[in-house]
């Protein structure tokens, strides 16, 4: 077995897809340019979408709306509950309905930036221009956004950008467009467009003659493991925080679809680019099962500080002003405490390693609201932030109206996936990934309310554009059935892994599995990553993995619903996924966004960006596990957005 | 659209407060002429001979009285049958209990079903004893209610049975009432207090109003 | 904190269950419950039992998954859901019950486990606003008096979870059903199906076995989210008035 840090680099990957020309033209150019499919035979194409989020939701119904007969699939017992549902803040979009100098070419300028310059222009630009187009759709939907009192939409700021460009529907807006696809995505239910099945988790992907051609996926309530054979598959199946077991992601969010997708031929773009977020609630001891975030939009009104001396422990009121750090505010005057979210949680972590922190073990900075309420009133604080400190309250058992609230950075993003090309089409053709499931429009960081913005715009509008152009030109496929060899021998080989977990029958429950290794992901791949912490994680994954498959216990049999035999499985996935992520962060030696490389900063601290080696998307290709992968390179040009030291001060 | 409003929960609701209302309108009526008891025999008796005679010469002896008799057999009907199938629906809707009882609706609320049935039984009873006469205690005189209405009252059954249903419609007025506005949507934040108040004031007032016969009896002031 | 749990225990749809009493010792008073949970499922897997399944995703309290009552009150004795209750809410010693949502039409799956699919049922009959994607006007083109859009999130911020079933004595879906039609029906994008809306919605929850509504206003008290007993009247309002206008056609 060859040393997984050994890998050798492949042939360069490019995004043939997207047209050349200028940036603003080319979605135009790339839509007239796609091929379409006669209406009238669109129903003879099945379309399997896997998730129901923000993209797979406003994907499968618009797919259904265009006439495809669309097969959905979440693991959740409704589709309305799919994570972007947990989504706080809001959703950025150019309307400049604020005249306050905002544009499409602005809102691409703030994303690549934002994404410290790791992005695609083309995509970026796409997005930004599509951004508008979706407070339309949503708001036709009766998606409930806040609105002023002359009836008309309100926007407000948020990290990383001067504008007043996102939308907001209280402290709710992921729920709220949510519910919007789910509600149009119900109507091609009813309306018998859309075959639903919730409960049902993907766990492998079936390619026949080098095209993605279906899944195979589990009934999670009878156990029943079944296939199911389309024409294009889309996965749209969200992010992989779960590895670090710690993060703000749903307890059953997971990898396994896009990481069998990934064994099977798809490159994975950019696996080390995580977000942590800077204002989650701290953790409070090892019981935890998962970090809850607090908006950012509170960083409009609450300002970070910590004790300018170490190991205070005073009460905070007992701090008086002048003991005070407001450090993002010394730091960067004039973003302050908007600055993207990777340095306020980079520059939150380095307080705390100084020993300023506060709260239990000291992993915390207090978010203060005090100045805010004198200013505004405790009424206004309330209407604009009363949900987010009642759940704080929930939580902490802490008033944050009379005490600043504590926050602590928490992994909250994954900008990797699956690579894709401008069609959002993987490397495996037919097999497409959109929302947070791939790797394209954030960089290496993205910026707060561009998550909401990304999986719609994904899911209505460019995902049926581009599906449609593959259809059309893949119009007759082999007929393939459930009996087809290659969906059998996909359907043993899933059987047979299910088997082995249950058959190992050890001492150790798969969250303890889980929670070692996101420990270590955590400490090792986490805010700061060094060659040396790496090349440490990357020793002893293996041996957790290998541990894992001796002494793993899963209770009950597969043919029931068994919880247990969910998590161990996509535990099997963590275990393989959270290597490849340690080796993209390894190779990758310099920092950028949220990747933050202890050998590459500036004299002063920041994160030192190495254009003329790194200016590429990393897209790794599977060769077996445990076995180093092949690394293919997709070079970044920037023609429209000039590479430069991201500067917030 | 009848159908459709009749195979409905919430048209059976609208059925059940319609029907309500009107025997709630009933029994103000009822409840103010039963307090002419107090004026002597002569008024009441008077009183409940008019009763016969109303809408005349339009109407024919009786006419208006067996009118507003019909619209009070449809309602109670009406009432009783959405009420069963809707406590069966209910029933069926909830078949295991949980095994941690609590309970924290109004008594009012919780005994709906249970006092609709004691007040279906009282109004059985309560035809016989005063207006047919048929279970009457003391030999019933067709003509002369202010004797039989004393004669009821003057036994120890008689008040029991009469207090407890009129304590029973209190009780089901009280959540009735309310229940009913908001069945028709005539309810809102604004207008619940208001409408909390009027449902306890006429629950109040209609319990009060028709006790007050039988605790005239009983001490005395009615003989 | 040391506790005692009895947990419905009911091995699939088929079979009979029964309450199970189960010890935990060692928990934290900021433990949520679903955590406490947790520590009782790590503890039976590892004596070789079956852990109890239970519905749970975010966590945070907005996905709607889970679906505990506890000593009787749908998620707990605060007014959240059960995995934003915490420990703090007990005390050292107690006794807990733990059943799922009793409702004929949210059959048991396992344990603690309901099929709540009769909501998306729902939905589907008539919860939404037909507006396929391409079709929108531009959003300012239509004002909506703030006052008209505060009212339609109030009703929005409905999660789903199917407590306000699980508390009502008649394991009616009122409040559920109301909350999307108020919605919907107050928006000026809803209004061209604020009609068919509540009568399809209304014909779909009475046709998935859901009881009708007393107005006990158990379900309201049990909202996590708040959602007010009023809205059911709202909802009532609305179909009497479409009821009404199918009659005038």
């Amino acid at each position: 077995m060859t040393d997984y840090a050994d890998y050798p680099t492949g042939d360069p990957v490019a995004d043939t897809k997207a047209p050349a020309g200028p940036v603003h033209e080319r979605w135009d150019t790339r839509r007239f340019e796609a091929r379409l499919v006669n209406p009238a035979n669109r129903r003879k194409h099945t379309v399997i979408v896997v998730g129901t989020g923000l993209a797979g939701g406003s994907a499968g119904a618009t797919l259904a709306e265009q006439g495809y007969h669309v097969v959905q699939f979440c693991y959740q017992d409704s589709p309305r509950r799919a994570h972007s549902i947990a989504a706080q803040g809001g959703i950025n979009a150019a309307k400049n309905y604020r005249n306050d100098g905002d544009s499409v070419h602005r809102l691409f300028y703030d994303t690549v930036k934002g994404g410290d310059f790791r992005a695609r222009e083309s995509n970026v630009h796409r997005l930004a221009q599509i951004s508008v187009e979706i407070i339309d759709q949503c708001v036709a939907q009766g998606v409930p956004f806040a609105r002023e009192y002359g009836g008309l939409l309100d926007t407000r700021s948020f990290g990383g950008v001067q504008v007043s460009r996102t939308f907001y529907a209280r402290g709710q807006t992921g729920q709220q467009l949510l519910l919007g696809a789910y509600q149009a995505l119900s109507r091609q239910i009813a309306a018998g467009n859309v075959e639903m099945h919730a409960r049902t988790e993907m766990l492998d992907l079936i390619v026949i003659d080098g095209r993605a051609r279906g899944i195979v996926a589990r009934d999670l309530v009878t156990g029943k493991i079944d296939t199911y054979v389309a024409d294009a598959v889309v996965l749209a199946s969200g992010g992989y925080g779960n590895v670090f077991y710690l993060s703000t992601n749903a307890m059953n969010s997971n990898a396994t679809a896009i990481w069998r997708a990934h064994r099977r031929g798809a490159y994975f773009g950019n696996p080390c680019f995580t977000q942590i977020h800077p204002t989650c609630i701290p953790r409070t001891g090892d019981h935890q099962s998962k970090l809850t975030l607090m908006s950012e939009s509170l960083r409009n009104d609450g300002r970070i500080w910590v004790p300018k001396a170490k190991g205070d422990d005073r009460s905070p009121e007992r701090i008086p002003e002048d003991e005070r750090d407001y450090y993002l505010e010394r730091i960067y005057p004039s973003f302050g405490n908007l600055v993207p979210r990777d340095i306020a949680s980079r520059a939150a972590k380095n307080v705390c390693d100084e020993g300023r922190g506060v709260g239990p073990g000291g992993q915390g900075v207090y978010l203060d609201f005090a100045d805010a309420i004198t200013r505004l009133g405790r009424k206004a604080v309330e209407a604009k932030y009363g949900n987010l400190f009642d759940m704080y309250q929930r939580i902490t058992d802490e008033d944050p109206y009379e005490v600043p609230m504590r926050i602590y950075p928490a992994v909250h993003y994954t900008m990797g996936g699956l690579w894709v090309d401008y069609d959002l089409q993987t490397t495996v053709p037919g097999l497409f990934a959109i929302g947070e499931a791939n790797f394209s429009d954030h960089g290496a960081n993205r910026l707060g309310a561009s998550a909401l913005m990304q999986g719609l715009a994904d899911g209505y509008f460019v995902l049926p554009a581009t599906v449609n152009d593959y259809l059309a030109r893949n119009p007759h496929q082999e007929a393939v059935t459930g009996e087809h060899p290659a969906v059998q021998e996909v359907l043993a080989e899933t059987e047979d892994r299910l088997n082995l977990l249950l058959a190992v029958d050890g001492d150790r429950t798969p969250d303890s599995f889980h929670r070692e290794l996101g420990e270590l992901m955590w400490e090792l791949c986490g805010m700061a990553r060094s060659a040396a912490g790496l090349r440490k994680a990357l020793e002893r994954i293996p041996r957790i993995r290998e541990e894992f498959w001796r002494r793993i216990k899963v209770p009950g049999t597969g043919q029931e619903f068994n919880q247990s035999l969910e998590k161990a499985n996509r535990v099997v996935d963590y275990l393989e996924l959270a290597e490849l992520m340690c080796l993209d962060a390894l190779h990758r030696t310099e920092s950028c966004g949220g990747h933050f490389r202890e050998e590459s900063q500036t004299p002063d601290g920041e994160a030192a960006r190495r254009d003329e080696e790194f200016s590429y998307a990393a897209a790794w290709e599977f060769t077996g596990t445990g076995e180093a992968p092949v690394l293919h390179k997709e070079d970044l040009v920037f023609e429209h957005v000039h590479p430069t030291q991201r500067s917030y001060a | 659209m009848a159908r459709t409003m009749w195979d409905s929960t919430i048209g059976k609701k609208t059925v059940m407060a319609v029907s309500g209302l009107i025997m709630l309108l009933y029994l103000v009526v009822h409840m103010i002429g039963n307090l002419k008891i107090y004026f002597g025999a002569g008024e009441f008796n008077h009183y409940a001979h008019w009763l016969r005679t109303v809408g005349e010469p339009f109407m024919h002896y009786e006419w208006t009285l067996w009118l507003v008799r019909i619209v009070l057999v449809v309602a109670v009907a009406a009432h009783a049958t959405s009420a069963y199938q809707l406590s069966r629906r209910d029933i069926r809707a909830r078949p295991s209990k949980y095994a941690h009882k609590k309970a924290r609706a109004s008594y009012a609320t919780r005994t709906m079903r249970w006092g609709g049935i004691i007040l279906g039984l009282f109004v059985v009873w309560h035809i016989l004893d005063l207006t047919t006469g048929t279970v009457h205690a003391g030999g019933f005189q067709e003509g002369h209610p202010y004797q039989n209405v004393v004669d009821t009252f003057s036994t120890w059954y008689g008040n029991v049975i009469y207090i407890v249903a009129m304590l029973a419609l209190g009780l089901h007025i009280r959540h009735g009432f309310w229940s009913a506005a908001q069945t028709l949507g005539v309810g809102s934040r604004s207008r619940d207090r208001a409408l909390k108040t009027v449902a306890d004031v006429l629950a109040l007032l209609l319990t009060a109003g028709f006790i007050a016969v039988p605790v005239g009896v009983m001490t005395g002031v009615v003989s | 904190m040391k506790l005692t749990l009895r947990v419905w225990r009911q091995k699939n749809a088929d079979t009979e269950g029964t309450m199970s009493t189960y010890e935990v010792d060692d928990i934290s008073p900021d433990m949520s419950f679903l955590e406490m949970l947790d520590v009782l499922n790590e503890q039976l897997i590892l004596a070789g039992e079956e852990p109890v399944a239970f519905d749970h995703d975010c966590r945070e309290g907005i996905c709607g998954a889970c679906s505990l009552v506890i000593n009787g009150d749908a998620h707990g004795p605060e007014r959240t859901t059960t995995c934003q209750l915490h420990m703090r809410s007990f005390r050292d010693g107690d006794t807990i019950d733990v059943e799922p949502w009793r409702a004929a039409a949210f059959p048991v799956i396992k344990d603690l486990v309901v099929d709540r699919s009769a909501f998306d049922r729902i939905i589907q009959a008539g919860g939404y606003v037909t507006a396929p994607t391409g079709s929108a006007p531009e959003a300012h083109a239509t004002p909506v008096p703030k006052a008209d859009a505060d009212f339609a999130f109030e009703h929005a911020e409905c999660i789903g979870c199917g407590a306000c079933v699980a508390a009502c004595p008649n394991g009616a879906a009122m409040l559920f059903t109301s909350a999307k039609v108020n919605h919907l029906n107050v928006l000026p994008q809803g209004a061209p199906e604020r009609e068919t809306r509540v009568l399809d919605m209304v014909a779909q929850m009475d046709a998935e076995g859901f009881g009708g509504c007393t107005l006990a206003g158990e379900c309201a008290t049990a909202c996590p989210k708040g959602i007010p007993l009023v809205s059911i009247t709202g909802m009532n309002r609305e179909w009497l008035r479409a009821n009404r206008k199918a009659g005038k056609r």
